[in-house]
């Protein structure tokens, strides 16, 4: 019992002390604008050096705004940490969180249009500025509720010097499902050194399993968000196809291949190709003892890829002046200087063709053509998964993926389970 | 007016206690109330406001099949990690109480998993249980064996998580073993001795029923643990493959945080709690009575 009041009144202690400190610090900053913005990072590297030193140069710029950027973990993590933030009354202005987010986030009444912050005619052009496919997970109802930022789409990543060693032409991916399961048979070694190919199932299995799909000529959702297209044959052909790369061409290991440790089998050599997000092609880049190359997705029926990574949104607890001030470094971070330079030092993909268009970026892409392959694929791009419910919507859809592809239902039942579950949770929302 | 000297003390008495009452009632008394209050409500949003709803949500639980998938494997996760801690830590406080070189480093080895945080040990058996690279795997194809995908594989999973959970706290609950060893006379050993008691027999007739107490504040841990432990699904597993490595306090969080649905993981909280309580009450009134203490 002593130890326990010990360590309450240390917390009290600490507690006050914080506070104070919190008090003094706002007295003196009184004359700036403060913004609170929360970012996360879904892929390794030292992307979080790049965010602050974006913001740094920000509040260079405009000495009239503090921001704080936040670092907050994962997708999942920024959002909990944000809501919770609002939630207890904490201020937050603005946040990049999951594009997906957004019903989630409109339901909870968290955020705000940009169309209702936009003034001038300036502003509403600066809407249009984007590549349309990227909007697509920021729009609904007729309204623009995120700015894309980190945004990213899947891209194959192949062991050029496996290619040559397999005896394939190594200037030449694999653009077809065919030639894509022709091809990981060559790659594959019999002693399990070395796999044709992984698809990553752990983590975002449902990212992956859009890629899937959309070459199979079918998306996942309608983009009201209230329906999912979870058992129709083309969808069910997508999965079964990724479950027969594993048990059947023995291209991929059997069962789940975990999002977590992807990169580094590929950078040891234990696979040959990789699907994984454009956000790592800069550590690749930097890491991979041989030479690689960068590839679009292949097709079945046609191109495919969803869309990823994370948008900028404004919360609906700010003042004017807060949203002005959250505009400004919103229209700061996604210029197409710092979009391009943002590109440059990650992977992720320029949001504007206006950032293509800078002379850094041109000049780095004339270099390492792979850099373009993600905007190059964007034509066939799709939006990611995001629907009402959308948790436990995708919640269905990567059990009914992990189900399938550790055999312990064939994807068509798993499938028909999950549309049946994501019917009984989209139902108040048609 | 003056206050009768009994009544002082009965407010001195009071005084005393209201720091440590008011913090038990505003961080344990008052969320346990306040969860089986929130378990009675709809999940609300903006448009539909959170209503009372009776007991709906506990029939949507029992039809939910993960509910009931995560509570199977929570039971296979404490039958695969308690009793074997609880030995190990037996075993190697034996090992480690008698004279031996480098005993010190020896007690340190052991002990280091547990200073460990959770996250940071996921993250080493991570790279441990990968297919081809991890360590596991590298070990078993010296030996001709082809890599497994242990995380990977639904029926591998809860078991790797478990090897993984008793090498962390094995550690940990031997430390107790250790000190209750230490306390044990050695004027016992002696007198078996004489006897020509085998070393095994002394064990159980005489070291075993004397960590009885010990025992039984382990086992109330590791049952705890068994429950509480979830960090490392975040970086192992999350809950995957399909569910196979879920467990109810992980299901707990997916539901409040990742769905949002605070009032469905005030259901299952509520279960939680009274499941840990049922097992506490049980270890403190049915095995306390057979417990000799000194």
């Amino acid at each position: 019992m002593f130890k326990l009041i010990t360590k309450t009144m240390a917390g009290i202690v600490a507690a006050v002390c914080l506070s104070i400190m919190a008090a003094s610090l706002s007295t003196a900053a009184y004359a700036k604008t403060k913004l609170t913005m929360y970012y996360p990072v879904a892929v390794g590297g030292p992307l979080t050096k790049i965010v602050d030193g974006m913001v740094a140069d920000f509040m260079k710029q405009n000495p009239d705004i503090e921001v704080n950027a936040i670092y907050a973990g994962n997708y999942n993590d920024a959002r909990i940490k944000a809501l919770a933030a609002l939630n207890s009354g904490q201020p937050a202005q603005l946040s990049v969180m999951f594009s997906i987010d957004l019903y989630e986030l409109i339901e909870q009444d968290a955020i705000v249009a940009f169309d209702d912050v936009v003034k001038t005619d300036e502003e509403k052009d600066w809407l249009k500025s984007f590549y349309p496919t990227l909007m697509q997970n920021g729009t609904t109802g007729g309204k623009t509720w995120g700015i894309p930022f980190q945004r990213s789409t899947i891209v194959m990543y192949y062991n050029k010097d496996a290619f040559k060693a397999a005896g394939l032409d190594p200037e030449k991916a694999p653009a077809s499902w065919d030639e894509l399961v022709a091809a990981g048979k060559k790659l594959t070694k019999s002693d399990g050194s070395q796999w044709g190919m992984m698809i990553p199932s752990t983590g975002y299995p449902y990212w992956m399993f859009g890629a899937l799909s959309m070459q199979n000529d079918q998306v996942l959702m309608n983009s009201a968000g209230n329906q999912t297209n979870f058992a129709e044959p083309a969808t069910i052909e997508a999965l079964q196809f990724w479950k027969d790369l594993g048990s059947k061409h023995k291209v991929m290991p059997d069962g789940t291949i975990e999002w977590g440790t992807l990169r580094k089998n590929f950078l040891e050599g234990k696979t040959a190709i990789m699907w994984h997000s454009t956000g790592n092609l800069t550590t690749v880049k930097k890491k991979a003892a041989f030479d690689f190359g960068v590839a679009m997705l292949p097709a079945n029926k046609r191109r495919g890829t969803p869309t990823g990574g994370g948008n900028f949104y404004i919360f609906k607890k700010t003042t004017p002046e807060e949203r002005s001030a959250s505009m400004k470094l919103i229209k700061f971070m996604t210029s197409p200087a710092q979009s391009a330079n943002w590109s440059m030092q990650t992977g992720y993909m320029g949001i504007s063709q206006a950032a293509y268009d800078t002379s850094e970026l041109q000049e780095y892409v004339k270099g390492f053509p792979y850099a373009a392959v993600a905007r190059d694929q964007l034509e066939f791009a799709t939006a990611e998964l995001s629907t009402y419910e959308t948790g436990r919507v995708r919640k269905s859809l990567d059990d009914a993926i992990q189900a399938a592809l550790t055999g312990s239902k064939t994807p068509e039942e798993a499938l028909k389970e999950a549309q049946a579950t994501a019917d009984r949770l989209l139902k108040p929302y048609r | 007016m003056h206050l009768s000297r009994d009544t002082m003390r009965h407010v001195h008495g009071w005084l005393l206690l209201t720091p440590a009452a008011v913090l038990l009632v505003s961080f344990t008394h008052y969320p346990t109330i306040a969860t089986v209050i929130n378990s009675f409500f709809s999940k609300g949003n903006s448009v539909r406001p959170s209503r009372f709803i009776g007991i709906d949500n506990y029939q949507a639980m029992t039809q939910d099949p993960i509910f009931w998938k995560v509570l199977v494997n929570n039971m296979w996760f404490a039958v695969g990690t308690i009793p074997t801690s609880i030995a190990l830590a037996i075993i190697m406080a034996l090992l480690v109480n008698r004279a031996m070189p480098g005993r010190s480093f020896v007690r340190m080895a052991y002990f280091t998993p547990t200073i460990l945080p959770m996250i940071a040990v996921a993250n080493i058996w991570l790279f441990f249980y990968s297919p081809d690279i991890g360590l596991i795997d590298q070990i078993t194809s010296w030996f001709g064996i082809s890599g497994h995908n242990w995380l990977g594989d639904p029926d591998t999973v809860l078991s790797a998580i478990i090897v993984m959970t008793v090498w962390k706290e094995a550690g940990f609950f031997m430390i107790f073993y250790l000190a209750a060893l230490q306390h044990i006379p050695p004027e016992l050993g002696e007198a078996a001795k004489l006897e020509g008691a085998s070393r095994w027999y002394y064990f159980r007739r005489v070291l075993f029923p004397l960590l009885m107490p010990t025992s039984l504040f382990v086992l109330i841990n590791a049952v705890l643990n068994s429950f509480k432990l979830v960090d490392h699904l975040f970086v192992l597993t999350k809950g995957g493959p399909d569910n196979a490595s879920n467990l109810l306090l992980y299901y707990i969080f997916e539901n409040a945080f990742s769905y949002f649905d605070t009032n469905y993981a005030a259901t299952l909280t509520v279960v939680l709690l009274g499941l840990l309580a049922i097992m506490a009450l049980a270890q403190f009134f049915v095995l306390d009575r057979r417990i000799h203490y000194r």
